[in-house]
């Protein structure tokens, strides 16, 4: 319930929390709405010893059209960009998806930079953006580097962010008119999803199917050859590694994998 | 660290721990009980509180991350002669509430649902709470609070 | 006009809803400042021998006062018949949750960091994580007493029983283990006084026994302890009393010289509060075609949990096995089992919920064997109105019922053959949403412990009323109903009228609450209370008013003594009467001539399935729960509502899990799927109301009935979805995953046909 001790640094500027993550190293984690990282800390899973204060940054909280792509300031919370005008014209499915992590209360303060820095496969948003094929820009000392989705999620937990980065922006291709599905499956409207399928046009993103957010490949091969949403739907669970639990087991995560694909490019194209 | 939050329109101000929990500043700093602590996974939602207007879970807020900022609780959402809100109102109506520990933070944040979506159907009522635990009420009446308050007509 | 039987909003509610209520933690009594926090420290580990406790780095961790163990404590154990349970665990852990060590300090936030340096070394034993475990004694749990089987009742069973009977079926049904979890977690504060006197101001449903309870840890008498009981965040039968931390800490207040104050985490909470339910029941049921049932017989199996608290919980079930229903033979039989789980106790319906989910099930899966409607082989077999007072084979007296009336009315109110041709058209359609009814028909007993309550009334000076009730409301709203009754009753306006409850100090002799006996047995004894306080007073105020008794009569509209039919002739309002004589008007009395009484009802679920995934939505429920007069519509309602979501809970969504080691792996709130808004529907509920004889108020009790209904009801709409696909039964709760297990080895039965 309650953290273990650390210091509470808190950056008024980019700049600033850079420098603060070169000072402190190792010892210092980001926290921005803390929707992902106070829990782990309140159950003493995680205990950095420095926490840098990033959510005064309101310069990293926009959504902007830049020609054929949009930017998301890393900062902006779920609920900003589920409300947003921008992404519900031109990236609908992300605006959607925003909408539906956690509750009301979560969505007002966790942001995307944290989901995706965060890297839980089990999340929404890093599935959502891996099938936007989105761009990740992180700032550290030496400058700014944009890394691809498809190399952005390592392993579980696992990203290429070095301890002095700072996610600062998440870049997309405009999404316009293109059909898209998002299929979250749980017991609780409020947990995880034990299977989640995010569906832009022809890509198809999958939420806890494998240590990371992946793609189901082997779908998206047999959409471009022009197979039915059911009939690649049925090869969603191709290469895919999902967790063996008691109420959700590795055989009935495939399993929805494929219905919530098949469901989700059936949407998409109607 | 010095922590200065507005609490119910009130500036509270205490040297605390950097770890000190937003919950903790508002029951044990500011002395207000009523924003309760149910669970330890953000999972129930009774210490929910408006933060800059915006419904939070005060377990998952540092205190430190809302100094300078402003909070509201159940206790300040009565007029200052005592008239009370249209959600406290409701919720008395329409029995939405048994023991009462959910409900402060129910309140709270059925106030910021409202504020999103000012006439919600049952569903979206139902929705707008799914963070927010109750084991007494089995929601219905809740429902129908929300309902009432919003002006809608309360017809289950 | 009587203001009993009209919907009355809660006197609780004010301070609930603007200063929120005084729950335990939120407490800032003066004997309180200073106060140091406790925490126990908790086995991670399901069956271990303490190998060794090294407590000395916790001991200089920054605020820490005080860190105990088994060692330290001097208290007598604690028996558990047949086995007796630690306060501290002494030198073997049997569940993880059990408490080993004790910290106080001096600041909450200090107590965690101090935890984690305590270095306990444990050797792991076998774990029995199961019933079917536990009974193989390969691992025994208490290796004096040598087996895990710790009581047996009920039998013997006839092998020729069945026969003759032209369809018999049989099934193992489990009724899966829950967590109570009230939003508030248990919490306490303990205070020893210069008098040398202990002040606990406890969490708790019952601050009597609570008293009792701790008096006798401590060896102490009573009169050393008041228990005070502030609001109380929901207890649902797992608050019952007081638990060992409560004992414990009282000692510890007094070993360290300071009051202390404990609030368990969560995490803590669903694995050291008692769980519920976790029983395997055998049903076997011989009948007829025509849908009689001439033999039923059930064999229950509880799961007591690592200590063995509440082993009147199987044969409870064992009482009420036959339900509803007129069963010429009858044969129960339960065992219980310890195993390296939490303990079990009651929750929510304690025991009938499981005799209720067992017959019921029964009655479908016979009904599906006869290929006869489920409402119709319930009407075959109920128990008729003119049978009452009915005694059950199995030693339980039903004091009236109207069975087959609440069903039609269910069936009525919810165009049941609508559904059925809606459910008809889907399975000829191949919808992938298949449509379920569930029934579920049940009697419960109420006030079973058949003890009594106090209740006493007070007229004050100034004409307003205090009356004292040993009941203990958590949530039921009790302070409203009785204040309406006493309204009624004396004339006085409920807003002078203050309910007091809670401290041992005022009321010392009281049994508290649980088992839905406040209304009918508290209520009865303020209404008692109540009776003898007019009985005086007309006398009195017949001396003063010069008149003979008989000729006096109470005006409940003024609230004033007058003469019958010559009002002029001088009347004497409450405070007038008070004034003028010496002798207080008050009344204190026990109410012992309660006995239990047997609300019922008929729910009716309606269930979609999606057949593709399993997952299941509760379209509806239908309820109709006969606990007799309803005093007050809001409140009684409020309480069938809460019981449908908690019995919906438990057949669809809820289990508290372990693994084969004994590893509880839904542990967090965030991991056990507790219900929420968006998994329940509006509830439905219908009207009907048949009085009892057997208490001054003709109420029976409201508050566990709607969650023995809700779980079969939606158990059975879940299996009844999957009926024409093969499946015939499926274990609660109706988990996606084990719908669609269900399914496929119904398919893979079929197809291998």
């Amino acid at each position: 319930m309650i953290p273990a001790q650390f210091s509470y640094r808190r950056a008024s500027s980019v700049d600033e929390a850079l420098s603060l993550l070169t000072e402190h190293g190792d010892e210092a984690k980001l926290i921005a709405g803390g929707q992902s990282l106070l829990p782990l800390m309140k159950l003493r899973l995680a205990a950095p010893e420095v926490l840098v204060d990033v959510a005064p940054l309101d310069e990293l909280r926009y959504v902007r059209l830049e020609g054929d792509e949009i930017a998301i300031g890393a900062l902006s919370r779920y609920q900003d960009l589920h409300g947003d005008p921008v992404l519900a014209e031109h990236a609908p499915m992300v605006a959607h998806v925003a909408g539906s992590v956690g509750d009301l209360q979560i969505r007002h303060r966790g942001t995307i930079g944290g989901s995706l820095a965060h890297a839980d496969s089990a999340a929404d948003l890093p599935a959502a953006i891996l099938a936007s094929d989105g761009v990740l820009v992180a700032r550290g000392p030496s400058g700014e580097r944009r890394i691809p989705a498809a190399e952005f999620f390592l392993g579980p937990f696992t990203t290429p962010l070095e301890p002095d980065e700072l996610l600062t922006e998440i870049r997309i291709g405009k999404q316009t008119g293109l059909g898209w599905g998002f299929e979250k499956f749980t017991r609780r409207a409020i947990d995880w999803a034990i299977v989640g399928v995010a569906v832009v046009g022809t890509s198809v993103g999958l939420i806890n199917m494998a240590g990371t957010p992946i793609r189901a490949s082997a779908a998206e091969a047999a959409l471009a050859s022009g197979s039915s949403p059911a009939e690649a739907g049925a090869l969603a669970a191709e290469d895919t590694s999902p967790v063996d639990e008691p109420h959700a087991t590795s055989e009935y995560r495939r399993h929805l994998a494929r219905v919530l694909t098949t469901r989700a490019l059936t949407a998409a194209a109607a | 660290m010095k922590v200065t939050i507005e609490i119910n329109g009130k500036p509270v101000s205490e040297e605390v721990e950097d770890r000190t929990l937003l919950v903790h500043f508002i029951r044990e700093t500011a002395g207000l009980t009523a924003t309760n602590i149910g669970c330890d996974t953000t999972s129930c939602g009774a210490c929910t509180v408006l933060l800059d207007g915006e419904s939070v879970k005060s377990c998952t807020v540092l205190a430190a991350q809302a100094d300078g900022h402003t909070v509201t609780t159940v206790e300040g959402l009565a007029a200052a002669d005592g008239e009370l809100h249209p959600l406290q109102q409701a919720f008395r109506n329409q029995h939405g509430l048994q023991c009462g520990f959910c409900t402060p933070g129910m309140i709270m944040a059925s106030a910021s649902l409202l504020a999103h979506n000012p006439k919600p159907t049952r569903q979206e009522v139902r929705e707008g709470l799914e963070g927010n635990l109750c084991r007494c009420t089995g929601y219905h009446n809740i429902v129908n609070a929300v309902i009432e308050a919003s002006g809608q007509e309360v017809d289950r | 006009m009587s203001i009993v039987g009209t919907r009355v909003v809660r006197i609780e509610d004010q301070k609930l809803i603007t200063q929120g209520g005084t729950y335990v933690d939120d407490l800032r009594e003066e004997a309180l400042t200073g106060a140091v926090h406790a925490m126990f420290v908790r086995s991670p580990i399901a069956h271990a021998r303490i190998s060794s406790i090294d407590t000395s780095a916790a001991l200089a961790a920054s605020g820490v006062v005080a860190v105990y163990t088994a060692a330290d404590i001097d208290l007598a154990q604690r028996a558990v018949p047949p086995v007796a349970e630690p306060w501290l665990a002494d030198g073997v852990v049997r569940y993880v949750g059990e408490p080993v060590a004790l910290v106080l300090a001096e600041e909450r936030y200090q107590l965690a960091d101090a935890a984690e340096l305590i270095d306990i070394d444990y050797d792991p034993i076998d774990a029995v994580a199961s019933i079917d475990a536990a009974l193989t004694d390969e691992s025994v749990l208490f290796e004096e007493f040598g087996t895990n089987l710790v009581q047996t009742n009920g039998g013997p069973l006839d092998d020729k029983a069945f026969e003759g009977c032209e369809v018999v079926i049989s099934q193992t049904i489990v009724n899966n283990r829950v967590a109570p979890a009230p939003l508030e977690t248990r919490g306490g504060a303990f205070a020893w006084g210069t008098d040398g006197r202990l002040t606990v101001w406890l969490s708790t449903q019952n601050p009597q026994i609570a008293r009792t309870t701790i008096a006798a840890g401590l060896g102490v008498g009573e009169e050393k302890i008041r228990v005070i009981t502030p609001d109380v965040g929901g207890g649902f039968g797992a608050k019952i009393g007081s638990d060992p931390e409560a004992t414990v800490l009282g000692w510890a207040a007094q070993r360290a010289g300071r009051a202390v104050r404990w609030a368990e985490t969560r995490s803590e909470n669903l694995v050291s509060m008692t769980h519920g339910r976790a029983q395997q029941n055998t049903v076997t049921v011989g009948g007829r075609r025509d849908g009689t049932v001439e033999v039923f017989r059930i064999e229950v199996v509880q799961d007591a949990g690592a200590y063995p608290r509440a082993l009147f919980l199987p044969t409870l079930t064992e009482l009420m096995a036959t339900g509803v229903y007129h069963f010429p033979k009858v044969e129960t039989i339960s065992r219980a089992v310890v195993t390296n789980t939490t303990p079990i106790a009651a929750y929510r319906g304690a025991g009938r919920p499981e005799a209720t989910a067992a017959i019921e099930r029964a009655m479908d899966l016979f009904a599906a064997e006869i290929g006869m409607d489920p409402a119709e082989v319930r009407k075959v077999n109920y128990i008729r109105p003119e049978e009452f007072p009915y005694q059950t084979p199995t030693g339980a007296n039903y004091d009236s019922g109207e069975y087959a009336q609440a069903l039609d009315k269910v069936l009525e109110s919810s165009d049941y053959q609508a559904l059925r041709a809606e459910q008809a058209r889907r399975r000829e359609a191949g919808e992938r949403f298949a449509l379920g009814l569930g029934l579920a028909s049940y009697v419960e007993i109420t006030g079973g412990d058949a003890g009594g309550e106090s209740g006493r009334v007070d007229i004050n000076p100034d004409g307003t009323v205090t009356a004292y009730t040993g009941s203990s409301p958590h949530g039921q709203g009790l302070d409203t109903t009785l204040a309406m009754l006493l309204s009624d009753q004396l004339g006085v306006p409920m807003d002078k009228i203050t309910i007091r409850h809670g401290d041992t100090d005022e009321v010392p002799k009281a049994v508290g609450t649980f088992g839905s006996r406040s209304l009918q047995l508290g209520g009865s004894a303020v209404r008692k209370a109540a009776e003898e306080v007019i009985a005086r007073a007309k006398e009195l105020a017949a001396d003063l008013l010069e008149a003979s008794p008989d000729d006096l009569e109470l005006n409940v509209d003024e609230g004033a003594w007058q003469v019958k039919g010559a009002p002029s002739s001088g009347t004497l309002s409450w405070a007038q009467l008070a004034a003028q004589v010496e002798e207080p008007l008050t009344a204190d009395v026990w109410f012992g001539e309660g006995t239990p009484t047997f609300p019922f009802g008929t729910h009716l679920a309606v269930v979609e399935v999606d057949t593709e995934t399993g997952k299941v939505a509760l379209k509806r429920i239908i309820a109709a729960d006969d606990a007799g007069p309803v005093l007050n519509p809001v409140t009684f309602n409020g309480q069938r509502h809460g019981g449908l979501g908690q019995g919906a809970a438990q057949a669809m969504l809820e289990v508290m899990n372990y693994d084969a080691d004994g590893n509880p792996t839904t542990a967090t709130l965030a991991d056990y799927s507790f219900i929420s808004a968006t998994e329940l529907p509006d509830f439905e509920l219908v009207d009907i109301a048949t009085p009892t004889p057997r208490n001054l108020l003709g109420v029976k009790g409201i508050g566990e009935a709607a969650t023995i209904g809700s779980t079969p009801a939606v158990h059975n709409a879940v299996v009844d979805a999957l009926a024409h696909l093969g499946v015939k039964h499926l274990d609660m709760p109706t988990t996606p995953i084990r719908v669609w297990q269900a399914l496929r080895e119904a398919g893979a039965a079929q197809a291998g046909q």
